[in-house]
């Protein structure tokens, strides 16, 4: 071992700082864990918020509009007094079983850290023109929407004149005013399903605000350009999603931005051995927020990707609490679990698996559908039985639901099993 | 008087490169673009083949058992990722069986070591997601995957630190023969030089037609290509082939030296320049990997690519000196070029000398090198690596694992690149999952820092490919 190796024992370790390991690390110190320290591997704290110069953040959780970097701010200064350490500009190379955190960086070299508990806050990230294969030459100007908002909102400086956008998820229509705010001509946004994921502010606020037409099941057939993006072909498609030959329209432009959905960035969880869930591409988690490891929490857009804010709030002062209590108290003794899962039309639910005696007075199930409904009843069931069932007019796969169910309802769960589906509210009546 | 100008810095000019490096000549390379390795040599199936392809007498089956024989030891002088996989050929019926057998037999004739024709147990063995369709196999010791731009640069930045010249910039667009040599028009600049060597791929011909009557013409062939994630990377350990055709040798699936998985490429005629890939190219390899591999996952798939192949209307590559003495080619070089290039520059040298050019060594020669690849260190390493330089503390490739100080590094070799695209060929960062979506923004930087130039100017590859436009309406970094 090198002289620079620090061999320090944490209560709990947050990996990554932003709103997710802010409010976890934050949560965990109330709770009573006493050394706290956050990873994070940027230059500051905040995490995506800080290029997130648009309001709409805190309605819920400060019951105010805020911009993303005063979201992050009114977290990040709690911090000073709070005895919390950070490190920052610090990457996190390794999580191993047994809670030791491999991390290095500039000022302190390679570290191993070891921690009672961790909690896993590490974000998502967007998919990428390889990961849909849209064909056509490979020229300078197609960027992921979040690159090109770095670049717009933090570096100063442009990355386009003419614009299209595809995909219609939340950055690619925050980046079609942004741009548009900027002097950039954005032709339109283009987007695959017959629907859009992003809110439906968004697509007010962002898109029809600035007349940006939105062309729903459309998607990008052909990029020309030798040098940079010259020209773009978008196509029309059918109900499977195919492109229909004839239906070609053209746009130049010297730009393509794509918000073609997010990923978990879950590297370190699945090297560490942390069973994942196929369907979120996050890890399994429990109702607190804990993973097939016991004592590594993972909670925010690690676990599933969120639309606000508020709710990676919410969920990782959930982990950043049951990670001090495990700190503090050791393992949840092996008792009962209630799987949820997924019904009609439900794409999938978090938490995956519930301990009812962990369970305070209720427990909150979020999930997305996998398509538009209107007028639909959310039912839980077990076996033949309806536990609960819940009203929605309109449900829609780019808004994340919550439903809350009581603890007098798990115990009425069967074979260990409830089931999250959505009906027609006629069937159901 | 430049001894030796080389025109083109793909794989074959910079192995030329390197090799007459070693000699007290004054040699130089042009190249047209702002980087070697930008045409073929980055996009390719990174494959040193065994050798078993080639008909017996020609060229190309000298050249790459040659070059296969040569590429380890190379490899390990330069630094550059080899990795010995050994490849199979799968027989899925009769006929294929038959074409397994007469490769067997050809790869003996042309001195290949080690081949075996495999039973389906014994390949589902070696492989368990090769398609249980198949009926037998080829088996082919001695094959490997490499970092085809990888082995350009390290050559080219070798021989530039032994005192050779690489132009970059510098496209030829005219030739003269003269009493001594030839004047060559490049970049705008005249060189004079006393041997001329054509290696500029796709566009040999246009390059030998610029001093000789034409006499073959390239007919670029196109290859598609998706490139997955490392999370498939192990799916199979060797190279695998299916049998090849007249089309070439087939779609392949084949774990890369990075340890991400390859799956291509088609074959279709092309224009010079269009590397564009279709929805048709990429559903045909597609389908034709999933004969020979079931679950390969392409929702992992991170990128995908194409590259010309440098087909002429001739069988063998064209290796030699031209009609035009003094002017010699290294042209027409399709699959294996990539394996023979150190083969073809060891023989390009020796014709060289043949036609007069002194080759004495010189003394204080370094055929070597060594880079930083910090992700390979052990902890200890890695933090003595910090310790000594703290910008080997700072991850900006997060999905690569590449560090600040590699980047530097790079930019201050022999040959520094000029784009983040130059930057990801020799570090490796953008090479990932993200594809450079966190750290494109960050190399930027660190390029125009380290070069001294306006980020404004740092091009994603080739001249001409701007990232930025301008600044915002109240731009600048420092407001």
């Amino acid at each position: 071992m090198s002289g620079t190796e620090r061999q320090t024992k944490y209560d709990v370790i947050v990996v990554g700082g932003g709103p997710a390991g802010l409010a976890a690390a934050l949560e965990a110190k109330e709770t009573g864990a006493e050394k706290v320290l956050i990873l994070e591997r940027n230059h500051e704290l905040g995490g995506i918020l800080n290029q997130c110069i648009h309001n709409g953040f805190g309605l819920h959780h400060f019951k105010e509009e805020l911009t993303g970097p005063e979201y992050a701010g009114r977290f990040i200064s709690r911090l000073p007094g709070s005895g919390i350490e950070v490190m920052a500009d610090t990457m996190v190379l390794e999580i191993t079983p047994d809670k030791t955190v491999h991390a290095m960086n500039s000022r302190d070299g390679y570290m191993q850290l070891t921690a009672s508990a961790i909690v896993l806050t590490m974000g998502c990230r967007e998919r990428t023109r390889g990961a849909i294969a849209i064909p056509g030459d490979r020229p300078a100007g197609i960027f992921t929407a979040g690159a090109a908002q770095l670049y717009v909102n933090v570096e100063g400086y442009m990355v386009g004149r003419r614009v299209l956008i595809l995909g219609s998820g939340d950055i690619g229509l925050i980046m079609a005013r942004r741009m548009t705010l900027e002097g950039a001509k954005v032709l339109g946004c283009v987007e695959l399903m017959p629907y859009s994921n992003g809110l439906n502010r968004n697509i007010v606020q962002c898109l029809n605000d600035y007349n940006i037409p939105l062309y729903l099941s459309h998607t990008i057939t052909n990029i020309q350009g030798d040098k940079r993006v010259e020209k773009v072909t978008v196509s029309k498609v059918d109900e499977n999603r195919r492109p229909i030959p004839g239906t070609e329209m053209e746009f130049e432009c010297d730009t393509v931005l794509l918000s073609v959905g997010l990923i978990p960035e879950n590297e370190l969880s699945r090297q560490a051995g942390i069973r994942m869930d196929r369907r979120t591409n996050g890890p399994e988690v429990y109702e607190n927020m804990e993973t097939s490891i016991p004592g590594v929490f993972a909670s925010g857009n690690v676990v599933h990707v969120h639309d606000l804010v508020d709710f990676v709030t919410a969920e990782s002062q959930r982990a950043g609490k049951a990670a001090a209590l495990f700190a503090l108290h050791g393992e949840t003794p092996p008792g009962e679990e209630i799987l949820v899962e997924n019904g009609a039309c439900v794409n999938y639910t978090v938490p995956q698996k519930i301990r009812p005696e962990n369970v305070g007075k209720f427990v909150e199930i979020f999930f997305r559908v996998n398509f538009v409904y209107r007028d639909v009843v959310i039912r839980v069931t077990s076996g033949e039985e309806v536990l609960a069932s819940y009203k929605r007019e309109h449900m829609a796969p780019g808004e994340m639901e919550k439903i809350v169910l009581p603890k007098a309802l798990l115990e009425k769960a069967r074979d260990g099993k409830i089931r999250v589906s959505v009906e027609k509210e006629a069937q159901a009546e | 008087m430049v001894d030796v100008l080389i025109i083109g810095g793909g794989v074959c000019g910079c192995s030329l490169l390197y090799r007459l490096s070693r000699y007290k000549l004054n040699v130089v390379l042009v190249e047209k673009e702002n980087d070697v390795s930008l045409g073929t040599t980055k996009a390719n199936s990174a494959i040193v083949h065994a050798g078993y392809d080639p008909e017996p007498g020609t060229k190309m089956a000298r050249y790459n058992v040659e070059g296969n024989a040569q590429m380890e030891k190379l490899c390990q002088d330069l630094d550059v990722p080899y990795l010995r996989t050994g490849s199979l050929v799968l027989a899925f019926d009769g006929e294929q069986m038959q074409v397994v057998d007469t490769l067997f037999h050809r790869g003996r004739q042309n001195g290949v070591p080690g081949l075996q024709v495999l039973t389906p147990k014994e390949i589902r063995e070696m492989e368990p997601n090769v398609s249980d369709q198949v009926k037998s196999a080829l088996y082919a010791p001695t094959a490997a995957v490499i970092s085809p731009w990888e082995l350009a640069i390290a050559q080219a930045e070798t021989a530039v630190k032994n005192g050779a010249q690489v132009k970059l910039n510098c496209p030829v667009t005219a030739m003269e023969k003269t009493e001594e040599g030839f004047r060559v028009t490049a970049g705008g600049e005249v060189i004079s030089a006393r041997f001329v060597v054509n290696a500029a791929g796709v566009d040999c011909d246009r390059v030998h037609n610029m001093l000789c009557p034409p006499s073959y013409t390239v007919y670029p062939s196109k290859g598609q290509y998706y490139l997955l994630d490392k999370s498939q990377g192990d799916l199979v350990k060797h190279v695998i082939f299916q049998c090849p055709s007249s089309q070439g040798k087939g779609v392949l699936v084949a774990p890369t030296v990075h340890g991400n998985l390859l799956v291509g490429p088609n074959a279709e005629p092309a224009e010079k320049g269009d590397v564009g890939t279709t929805a048709e190219g990429m559903d045909f390899v597609r389908e034709k990997a999933a004969l020979s591999v079931s679950g390969i996952n392409y929702r992992d798939s991170i990128r995908n690519f194409a590259g010309l192949r440098a087909n002429t209307d001739q069988e063998d590559f064209l290796v030699g000196e031209t009609e035009v003495p003094g002017f010699f080619q290294i042209a027409g070089i399709k699959s294996p070029g990539l394996t023979s290039a150190p083969a073809i520059a060891e023989d390009m040298v020796r014709m060289l000398g043949e036609a007069g050019l002194p080759l004495q060594e010189k003394e204080n020669f370094d055929g070597t090198r060594k880079v930083t690849r910090f992700k390979k260190l052990s902890h200890e390493e890695r933090a003595r690596k910090i310790q000594e330089n703290p910008l080997y503390g700072k991850i900006v490739c997060r999905c690569e694992t590449i560090t600040e100080g590699e980047i530097v590094d790079a930019l201050h070799r022999p040959l520094p690149p000029c784009s983040v695209d130059g930057v990801k060929r020799r570090c490796g960062s953008g090479m990932g999952r993200c594809q450079g979506g966190f750290c494109g923004p960050r190399v930027q930087e660190i390029i125009a820092r380290e070069l001294g130039v306006p980020q404004t100017q740092v091009m994603q590859d080739r001249e001409g490919m701007y990232i930025i436009t301008g600044e915002t309406k109240q731009g600048g970094k420092n407001q």
